[in-house]
């Protein structure tokens, strides 16, 4: 029998990722609830959301009636006990199997038998992370694209333990909160990651191949495949510290050579490039000077 | 700029009836001379020379010591297999490749409503170089159960602002066409990321056995 979910509950919620799934959750008219163990992180988030439903109203995107009912169905804990009458657990905390896997755990003593937990990893195998909860057929992968509250793609993977049941409910839950989901099997990277990582990676190999500099690739590839944005400037907007860790969860797992740090990125973030939140990456974000071979 | 357009058979970059074919003069009123399958012959005089490139190198038609070549650059204009010609130009530039060459076939360019990136001489220039890798591990994917194609097309689409997802791409442009293109970098580079997939070598087999079944 299909479980009902009513309340909802997201682990790591005081994070950008977290917010914003809490937001998904919130404004599909589930009760929501904000799980972190920093108050500070959650005091932030839960202002950012308000930030957020302000601005849709002032668009015309939201009604104010509508808007106070979405504030008023989130709420905030810094317990995980708080997380009790959850049906389904999402959870977005730091992308390390092993904190993962003992969030589960913990998750399996605060929660009803029969709540769902999902996992909104990018590069982890479901499988290996429901290894840590003691009913892994209550485990599903539920990837949001950055930002949740924006994107409606939602990659949905099943582990090799996780049950029709749950799939099929963690399924209907994300097309009631008006996401449109993807099934993927249960493999690196799923779909997006598995084909956008090593895409990124070949991008820096051809500037540091010397095939052109990063403005030319860059434009090659807007004017070429109509994309909205270009390899580097993508991996600028990403962080390029954030692109070797990526590359270092996915290269062991698969042993893709095209999965492997480019040496180019690891010596521009020696250098202190880490692209836009350091002010330089491939490009110059203070006078658009550009950087490359 | 005035430029001429010297060509056998149809170019890929200008197909028949492009706009841009008719704004070309005669050869000796040009400034640029665009070679297009024909043979092309080396002339200081000309700003630039430009010769159309497929998925050959610039360094197969030229001398890159040879001083009169200094204005010679290549160029193909991008095509998704049989699609029409995108709006960019990969503009191939040799080691001793003059300034004055690159900004005149720039400005032609640009002046025509294309969009000009500036590459190196290497295989698959940009990018054929990028996408083949991604096409091949798409196709891959499908065959491993990874997801649907519509799926993931739709995940590329609605997760990456694709304009469309890489399989329905490929298989518009044509897997036969396709398979040579990755066949081509595959012998260039020799890595496997650029090896024909399954889906484009089963196409491009079929499309030789229509061309070689006995008419009539």
């Amino acid at each position: 029998m299909t479980r009902a979910i009513r309340t909802v509950g997201v682990c790591g919620a005081g994070g950008t990722m977290g917010a914003g799934i809490a937001l998904v959750a919130a404004r599909a008219g589930f009760k929501t609830i904000s799980f972190d163990m920093s108050e500070g992180a959650l005091d932030k988030a839960a202002k950012q959301s308000v930030d957020f439903l302000d601005k849709s109203v002032t668009r015309g995107k939201l009604n104010g009636d509508k808007r106070d009912a979405i504030v008023a169905a989130m709420s905030r804990t810094t317990s995980i006990d708080g997380l009790r009458d959850c049906d389904l657990v999402i959870e977005a905390v730091f992308e390390d199997l092993s904190i993962k896997r003992d969030l589960l755990g913990r998750l399996d003593g605060a929660c009803a038998e029969d709540a769902i937990f999902a996992s909104n990893t990018s590069t982890l195998s479901i499988t290996e992370i429901a290894s840590g909860s003691k009913h892994p057929e209550r485990v599903v992968g539920m990837h949001f694209c950055l930002p949740a509250q924006l994107m409606k793609l939602i990659e949905m993977s099943p582990g090799i333990l996780t049950s029709e049941e749950t799939f099929r409910t963690a399924w209907q839950w994300t097309e009631a909160c008006g996401q449109m989901p993807v099934k993927t099997q249960d493999k690196p990277g799923f779909i997006l990651n598995a084909l956008l990582v090593p895409f990124n990676n070949d991008a820096i190999r051809a500037v540091e191949a010397g095939v052109a500099e990063p403005a030319d690739i860059d434009r090659a590839i807007k004017a070429g495949l109509g994309y909205k944005m270009g390899p580097l400037e993508l991996l600028d907007l990403i962080g390029l510290d954030t692109q070797i860790r990526l590359c270092e969860a996915f290269y062991p797992i698969t042993l893709d050579p095209r999965a492997a740090t480019p040496p180019l990125l690891r010596r521009m973030v020696a250098a202190g490039l880490l692209g836009r939140k350091s002010g330089r990456g491939f490009f110059d974000y203070q006078g658009n000077a550009m950087f490359g071979a | 700029m005035k430029y001429a357009f010297e060509k056998a058979g149809e170019s890929r970059s200008f197909p028949a009836g492009d706009d841009f074919l008719n704004g070309a003069v005669g050869p000796d009123q040009a400034d640029v001379v665009i070679y297009s399958g024909a043979r092309f012959t080396p002339d200081p005089r000309k700003t630039a020379i430009l010769i159309e490139l497929g998925m050959d190198c610039l360094g197969d038609h030229i001398n890159e010591d040879e001083p009169s070549h200094a204005n010679v650059l290549g160029f193909a204009r991008y095509r998704n297999g049989d699609d029409s010609p995108s709006r960019l130009i990969e503009l191939v530039r040799h080691p001793k490749a003059g300034e004055a060459a690159i900004a005149a076939a720039r400005d032609l360019f640009a002046a025509a409503g294309l969009e000009v990136s500036l590459c190196n001489d290497q295989a698959g220039r940009i990018i054929s170089r990028l996408v083949v890798p991604k096409y091949n591990a798409a196709l891959r994917f499908l065959d491993e159960g990874l997801a649907t194609q519509t799926d993931m097309d739709l995940t590329c689409k609605l997760g990456l602002g694709y304009p469309d997802g890489p399989i329905e791409r490929v298989v518009r442009g044509g897997l036969a066409s396709y398979y040579q293109v990755s066949k081509d970098l595959f012998d260039a580079f020799g890595a496997p990321a650029f090896a024909p997939p399954r889906r484009a070598r089963i196409a491009f087999k079929q499309a030789m056995a229509k061309t070689d079944t006995p008419k009539g």
